[in-house]
């Protein structure tokens, strides 16, 4: 492995060294991120005075940004776990989690049909939840048999060009299987209405969205941290040929960490199907996987906790963004951009912090 | 390999199963019922019927060919005959399912599974009702089985005969309507009447073209080395003149190709070649200097989108030039946003890149829809009334002759690509890809390399799109989804990266297929994406490249000899 010192060493802030070693690029993308801080504050500065939006609105875009945060992060849980691991983006991620979500509409919608929705809601949506992760969960086993261990050691474009591949392979997939339209889940009674907490009313299925979504985090939390499986899961992240000679089988490590992204994936369809029915499709997948790969790298991609955070920081800055930035800067119809600033984010977040908010700084060769 | 009787087992059960998964899949997600209007042989065989036959077909070829490895003959054959007839066993089994709902329940399966019709049942048991097309099945799948086996007993010239034969027999019979239509321009109507119904070989021509094929291969296999020998052994300037003469018949038939093919088929080419023009660009930036873009689609939006401002006599219009004269504009606007963009990605690798620009390509997508850009490039409703390209009074309004400004383009970048390959630059870039650090301690500035991929390799794109833009007349934003970007990738990748004649071929088959098989339009991403999966397994080097560094090898000498000449 080599180790290649790459320009300007970040040890002292302002050395002379600093200065010389400064090219024309460094420049460009100085004045870049000038640009970007100054957009950002002019246009928030204009918002906030001019007395657009009130409290309660900001509040609820925050809500709302947190609800879609949170299943990002859960999204992102399996990039990270798996780039963690693999140091491979697995881009058949969203994939993974449109096949657990498409899958369980139809239980979803045969559960309202034969009533069993009315009769015990909860029951119902659990039921979901557990064909969406053992779906999610087969899918993405599956993809890691087939297309991604016959290439472990390949040269790195390989597997992302396979998992490229992969990504269009399982939409259509889907599509072949469950036909191109677009469903709906079923509305579910229990989680209309409100919930006042002091002065602001908040829908309560932002709640049990946020809920739900932090229960499976904690339990992946401790599964990581404390169980024997996670233990053997950071020991081979950290090195795979130490933790082959401690006797960690490692295919069964990787196999269990695709599995366990699955688990998640899944889970957060039937979730988003929660917070939003519409929209099943089996092109379901793609937006999400690539905002919640922005959400694992914003948050420091291989950190179980910064995809967490990512999620949830990309949540609302998508959602509160186009309105308090856009808008401030004359931008019409600024929710029409609300994908130009979560693409916006990730091109930034890879250009000026590729290690993330969490992460610490890569060695060379996962960057 | 004889340690256990039951690894053996495994692998026949292993060999059928799949098989009879692969049959169960193709069938489930429709592709056999949409293939089944197909016909390629009439009366004979079907598409559908080639794919549902195909799979214990290969299983029973590949069983065989592992048995004959340590076993006789005999066990060989029997080998064959049980893996297919355990790759029935699931095909059978869906249909049993599907009568099952059909009939005893009030379940509809086809709710969920949305190709699990009666329809299928009737394809799969070549409409023999159930049970004794299940029986049927089953015999088919035994007696393809077997056939496979056989194949693989055959002698090894006759057997690449037969192989050859079917193929060009199955092709023809599958591009009946290319085939149809060419006979039709070239012989006349009766021609194509004597040899098609519907699209569909007959079964007398059918026999004659697997003959034919069989025997031309079979002689051809007898000669090959000679004339291969003869080949090398002529002196460089025969060499040089035959690869002259090659290179001229193959510009006429380029140049006469619309008028053999016909107003819809030219319309094909047009489309193959701004691929081939969008494949070579993009090689540039993937194939050469190993920086895999998944933005490309940037380029081509731009090149159209300038073309379509600057030239469209609608109320978009900003300054109504001519073709002609934006063209130049058109690919310095494409190559400046590839400098730009390129710019922020330059410290990136890999696949943290390939996501940049991605998302890069999703960003410019977003734009070009949103209202705020509406003003200027037209929103939603995209771009209207941009007028095609003309010469004096010679208005370029047809196929046909649009064709020819992209096949001129096409060379052009052909030749800029041919030359980039063997250049200084090219060599930078390939030791860029190879290993960027060792390249920039060996004193090449990767920056300047990498801005000078992005760019030049923008340029083709926005070429492409400026021409698609003054053919379609119209731009919507629509047209610069990622899926532009994901096929000239998938071009590059089938083709061989960085090898400019796999790029062509790529191109020819991945746009020209679907285009003239629709019924595979509706799987074509399907098949790009298994078809990305199994070349990175299989060959991540790409199809052809390998084919064609072969004959390199073998031409060498000439190539050298061509250039001190």
């Amino acid at each position: 492995m080599s180790t290649v010192v790459k320009s300007p060493p970040k040890k002292k802030r302002f050395s002379r060294d600093m200065f010389e070693r400064l090219t024309w690029v460094d420049l460009v993308l100085g004045a870049l991120r000038i640009f970007i801080i100054v957009a950002v504050i002019v246009g928030s500065y204009n918002t906030i005075t001019s007395d657009k939006y009130t409290v309660s609105q900001w509040v609820s875009l925050v809500m709302a940004g947190l609800a879609q945060g949170s299943i990002y992060s859960l999204i992102a849980l399996g990039y990270t776990l798996v780039y963690g691991i693999l140091l491979m983006i697995n881009f058949a991620h969203g994939e993974v989690f449109m096949s657990g979500a498409f899958t369980a509409y139809f239980v979803a919608s045969w559960t309202n049909h034969n009533g069993m929705l009315e009769r015990m809601p909860v029951v119902s949506i659990l039921l979901w939840m557990a064909v969406a992760a053992l779906v999610s969960m087969g899918v993405a086993i599956l993809l890691e048999r087939v297309a991604y261990r016959p290439l472990r050691g390949a040269p790195r474009l390989v597997p992302l060009i396979t998992a490229i591949g992969a990504s269009f392979f399982l939409q259509y997939t889907f599509r072949g299987l469950y036909g191109s339209g677009f469903k709906s889940y079923p509305e579910v009674p229990m989680l209309k209405g409100t919930v006042s907490i002091g002065q602001f009313n908040i829908p309560l299925v932002q709640i049990v969205v946020i809920a739900s979504a932090l229960v499976l985090m904690l339990a992946l939390y401790w599964l990581v941290e404390r169980s024997k499986m996670g233990k053997a899961m950071r020991a081979v992240s950290e090195d795979k040929e130490v933790s082959k000679l401690m006797g960690i089988d490692i295919d069964k490590v990787i196999v269990f960490t695709f599995a366990i992204g699955g688990l998640l994936a899944g889970a957060a369809g039937v979730i988003n199907g929660l917070y939003r029915p519409q929209g099943v499709n089996f092109f379901m997948g793609f937006f999400p996987g690539i905002k919640a790969f922005t959400a694992a790298v914003l948050g420091g991609i291989g950190s179980v906790p910064g995809a967490m955070l990512g999620g949830l920081f990309l949540g609302i800055i998508e959602s509160v963004g186009p309105n308090l930035v856009l808008d401030g800067l004359g931008i019409p119809a600024a929710n029409q951009l609300k994908d130009v600033i979560a693409f916006t984010m990730l091109v930034l977040v890879l250009i000026f912090r590729p290690q993330g908010i969490m992460g610490e700084k890569l060695k060379e060769e996962k960057a | 390999m004889n340690q256990s009787e039951t690894l053996h087992w495994r692998s026949l059960v292993n060999a059928g199963l799949l098989a009879g998964v692969v049959v169960v899949y193709t069938g489930l997600i429709g592709m056999i019922e949409v293939f089944s209007a197909r016909g390629i042989i009439t009366g004979v065989i079907s598409l559908a019927e080639l794919l549902i036959l195909a799979p214990p077909l290969i299983a029973g070829f590949v069983i065989a060919r592992r048995t004959l490895k340590t076993s006789g003959v005999g066990r060989t054959v029997f080998n064959s005959i049980v893996v297919g007839l355990i790759s029935s066993l699931l095909p059978i089994l869906l249909i049993f399912i599907i009568t099952f709902f059909d009939v005893r329940t009030n379940v509809n399966i086809r709710n969920m599974f949305v190709n699990a019709s009666t329809d299928l049942v009737d394809l799969l048991t070549f409409g023999l009702g159930v049970g004794v097309g299940s029986l049927a099945l089953m015999g088919a799948f035994a007696f393809m089985g077997i056939l496979g086996g056989v194949m693989m007993l055959l002698p090894i010239r006759i057997r690449g005969a037969v192989m050859a034969g079917l193929a060009w027999t199955l092709s023809i019979g599958m591009l009946g309507d290319l085939v149809n239509q060419i006979l039709r321009n070239l012989f006349g109507k009766a021609a194509g009447k004597a040899v098609f119904t519907k699209g569909a070989l007959d079964p007398a021509p059918a026999l004659v073209i697997f003959v034919v094929a069989a025997l031309l291969t079979y002689l051809w296999s007898g000669q090959r080395d000679n004339v291969r020998a003869r080949y090398n052994s002529m002196g460089s300037g025969g060499k040089t003149a035959t690869q002259r003469i090659g290179g001229g018949l193959l510009a006429i038939f380029l140049l006469m190709l619309p008028w053999i093919l016909g107003t819809y088929l030219s319309e094909v080419l047009s489309n193959i070649g701004l691929y081939v023009l969008m494949a070579l660009g993009l090689n540039i930036a993937v194939g050469l200097a190993g920086l895999l873009d998944l933005g490309y689609v940037t380029n081509f939006a731009v090149g159209a989108y300038t073309m379509g401002v600057l030239t469209s006599t609608g109320p978009l219009g900003r300054l109504g030039l001519n073709f002609w004269m934006v063209l130049p504009i058109a690919v310095l606007a494409a190559m400046f946003t590839g400098f730009v963009l390129a710019l922020p990605v330059l410290r990136m690798r890999g696949d943290y890149l390939a996501i940049a620009t991605l998302g890069f390509g999703e960003i410019i997508r977003i734009l070009a829809l949103s209202d705020w850009l509406s003003p200027l490039i037209g929103g939603a409703q995209g771009v209207l009334f941009i007028p095609k390209p003309s010469i004096g009074g010679f208005v370029f309004d047809t196929p046909q002759s649009i064709y020819y400004i992209i096949l001129f383009a096409s060379f052009l970048m052909l030749f800029i690509s041919l030359r980039l390959n063997n250049s200084r630059t090219g060599r930078k870039w390939m030791a860029m890809r190879e290993d960027e650090d060792a390249a920039g301690a060996m004193g090449i500035d990767t920056t300047v390399a990498k801005l000078l991929a992005f760019t030049l390799s923008a340029a083709s794109g926005g070429l492409a799109g400026a021409i698609f833009a003054s053919k379609l007349g119209t731009i919507f934003p629509h047209s610069f989804s990622l899926l532009i970007s994901i096929n000239v990738l998938s071009i590059i990748i089938v083709g061989g990266m960085g090898s400019i004649p796999g790029v062509i071929v790529g191109a020819v088959v991945l746009i020209g297929m679907p285009e003239l098989l629709r019924e595979f339009s509706e799987f074509r991403l399907l098949l790009y994406g298994a078809l990305l999966i199994t070349m990175m397994l299989v060959r991540p080097e790409g199809l052809w490249p390998s084919a064609v560094r072969r004959r390199e090898l073998a031409h060498d000498e000439a190539a050298a000899a061509a250039v001190g000449d």
